[in-house]
């Protein structure tokens, strides 16, 4: 019998890997072929998606991108044995894509079924809670601490303080809830984690639990990922099948058990506080803080907010120490980084490496360019409020505070390339346009601001007092990102303020260009 | 996604009842009258308020602040395009445009036959396969008008 794996990753489902899937076994059933197709999460390659391997004598060997008009000549080259073939990538972990990457997080994804307990447990799977549970809490957060993981999810708040926070605070009861309200364009990781590899994030949440005290916990994740949602919830039943959820977790007497619930289209649910008045039942509403939610969280209860890729990162951390995860990355920004390649680009995905790249290595060495063959133009990190960085500063290391310091931030990792056609000026208009959209409507600055952000770059595009108008919107940003009370409100200033700034003659417009010259 | 049926209020108290033992029931309890009629009836809410012991306007402040939960019916057939910045640098506003033309309706709109309803969406996921879309259940990737125009035909018949 022969192994094939196709990804079931909805990146690849997207562009036919059902199809595929389909007209393999049709045509090894005709053949008489003796084959079993395994559904596995996605190597995170997207450019090869629907990428199908088989498991030969020499590995597993790619063929990709994968047509259903290719399979019958994909069985005629006998790939069932590595045979050759245009679309013959050879063994993907050889590819120069993965084999340029550190692949902790996303050890597992694209190679196993998801939803299979024992190759989770032949993975390494589970290794890292039977370790926090010899341990005990007091040991787990100083693991977790000296890890240096900070919060993946875009804040970078270092993950031991707020355990030891919550650990440290007497309730009758505590929560642990997962962010999987991945909102930021560009941005796919806790997708790929929950469609994927869903056992890795269980597991990292039940080390939090066991670490603070909590007993319960929930994932809240974004109702435009129905794929994830429904991997995810046979994951929960699956792991409680298997004694790793419930009562008594793998043993421990410890309780603790999770909940999935789904978002309702807002993306200010992104936002910590503003989840948890979601999951209470209320409009997503922004928090003011203090009281952290580790002090008063969810239903006033101390609670434990972590990004899923956050919590991901746990079980390779409690499994081979703290240090092993720290001795990769720069400064302050230890470990590893799942940068989400996306956009106009050529060799679009998941790449999982230490902090320190530069962005020009990002978008050009990684991922080829733009996939129009144009030139790069501006390149968005973060996600929706992060800023545009023009080719001139791809010298900028992908780490924390190399981009704070030139007015950007990482955010989730999710790096959006645009070629020489983008119109700037439409870009930060559609940045206020957005925030006008998704704002909770709590304070003011975010209100009232994106919605007048809109309308003073509406006028700049038209050309109306163009000078005075870029005065108020700088001055407009200005209030709104000191004047937020969270950062939708207080991060929208940095893509326009970004076009602004690195894209000036963008926003002159084009009939006063032409009578200029 | 199929149409749905039509508000009866035992159905509702039913669907009230299966979610309120959940901590913070509310979203859940909206999500699936969402999904059984395709919309939340202005009928259901107080009952909802009556159930969970809060006020109307409370279930009316929650209803309205997401952008999932429908007040009135969807078409037959659900398309989300996604209009974020990944798909944009691939030319989605450009398909969307175009799509929107052809079925004579604008963002929020359900095509006058009631089959199907356009809504915009701010990221898939699919944000390295743009310009994405996703089509009742199916995510479609690497779209240009044609390949959309021919998804839809697919699904609601031409």
């Amino acid at each position: 019998m022969t192994r094939i794996f196709i990804p079931k990753d909805v990146a690849a489902l997207a562009i036919g890997a059902d199809k595929v899937a389909k007209k393999i076994a049709e045509i090894a059933a005709a053949r008489r072929l003796d084959v079993t197709v395994v559904r596995t999460g996605s190597r995170g390659m997207f450019f090869l998606e629907p990428l199908v391997e088989v498991e030969t004598a020499a590995g597993r060997i790619g063929y990709g991108p994968v047509a259903p008009a290719d399979v019958p000549a994909l069985f005629d080259a006998d790939f069932l044995n590595g045979g050759a073939h245009s679309l013959r990538i050879g063994r993907p972990e050889d590819h120069p894509y993965l084999a340029r990457q550190t692949r902790l997080t996303f050890a597992r994804c694209g190679i196993t079924d998801p939803l299979s307990l024992v190759d989770y447990a032949e993975l390494g799977g589970w290794r890292g809670l039977k370790r926090a549970i010899e341990m005990g809490p007091p040991a787990i957060v100083n693991e977790v601490t000296q890890s240096g993981l900070r919060g993946r999810g875009g804040a970078g708040f270092p993950t031991g303080i707020k355990w030891k926070t919550v650990a440290d605070t007497q309730a009758d009861r505590k929560y642990v809830v997962c962010n999987a309200d991945e909102g930021d364009s560009g941005t796919f990781a806790d997708r790929m984690v929950m469609e994927g590899d869903p056992f890795m994030l269980i597991e990292g949440m039940t080390i939090a639990a066991i670490a603070v005290g909590a007993t319960k916990g929930f994932v809240y994740c974004r109702s435009e990922y129905p794929h994830a949602i429904r991997t995810f919830n046979e994951a929960l039943r699956l792991a409680r099948c298997g004694g790793w959820l419930g009562p008594d977790v793998a043993g421990s007497k410890h309780s603790f058990d999770i909940e999935l619930r789904v978002g309702a289209g807002a993306y200010v649910c992104g936002e910590e506080t503003a989840l948890l008045d979601s999951l209470e039942g209320k409009r997503g509403i922004v928090r003011a803080k203090p009281p952290l939610p580790a002090h008063k969280g969810l239903f006033q209860r101390p609670t434990v907010v972590n990004n899923v890729l956050s919590f991901a990162a746990v079980p390779f951390i409690l499994a081979e120490g703290g240090k092993a995860y720290a001795d990769f990355g720069m400064g302050r920004s230890r470990g590893t980084m799942p940068i989400q390649i996306a956009g106009n680009v050529r060799y679009g995905g998941l790449f999982e490496t230490a902090f320190g790249l530069t962005l020009g290595e990002i978008v050009n060495d990684i991922g080829g360019g733009t996939l129009s063959g144009r030139p790069v133009r501006a390149v968005q990190c973060g996600g929706p409020l992060g800023a545009y960085f023009p080719p001139s500063l791809f010298d900028t290391p992908f780490d924390y505070e190399a981009f704070t310091a030139r007015d950007g931030l990482i955010g989730h990792g999710g790096v959006v390339v645009f070629d020489d056609t983008v119109d700037m000026a439409q870009m930060a208009r559609f940045a206020m346009e957005f925030c006008a959209i998704e704002s909770c409507g709590k304070c003011t600055p975010c209100r009232i601001g994106a919605v007048r952000g809109k309308e003073v770059i509406e006028r700049i595009m038209l050309g109306t007092n163009v000078d005075a108008n870029i005065t108020l919107l700088e001055d407009l940003c200005q209030t709104m990102k000191f004047g937020s009370l969270c950062a939708l409100g207080g991060f929208v200033p940095y893509p326009v303020m970004s076009a602004l700034r690195h894209y000036p003659e963008d926003f002159r417009p084009r009939a006063a260009a032409v009578a200029a010259e | 996604m199929p149409n749905m049926a039509v508000f009866d209020e035992a159905r509702a108290q039913e669907i009230i009842a299966e979610h309120i033992g959940l901590e913070g029931p509310l979203l859940p309890i909206l999500h699936a009258f969402n999904e059984e009629f395709g919309y939340v009836d202005d009928a259901a809410v107080p009952l909802i308020a009556q159930a969970l012991n809060i006020t109307r306007a409370e279930v009316h402040g929650v209803l309205t602040f997401y952008h999932d939960f429908r007040r009135v019916p969807a078409g037959r057939h659900m398309l989300k395009i996604c209009r974020a910045e990944a798909c944009q640098s691939r030319g989605s506003e450009d398909v969307a445009r175009r799509c929107l033309s052809e079925l004579g309706v604008d963002w929020h709109q359900t095509t006058r036959d009631g089959e199907l309803t356009v809504e915009p969406v701010y990221c898939l996921g699919l944000c390295a396969s743009g310009p994405a879309a996703l089509l009742d259940d199916e995510p479609l990737g690497q779209l240009d008008p044609k390949k959309l125009a021919g998804a839809v035909e697919e699904v609601c018949g031409s």
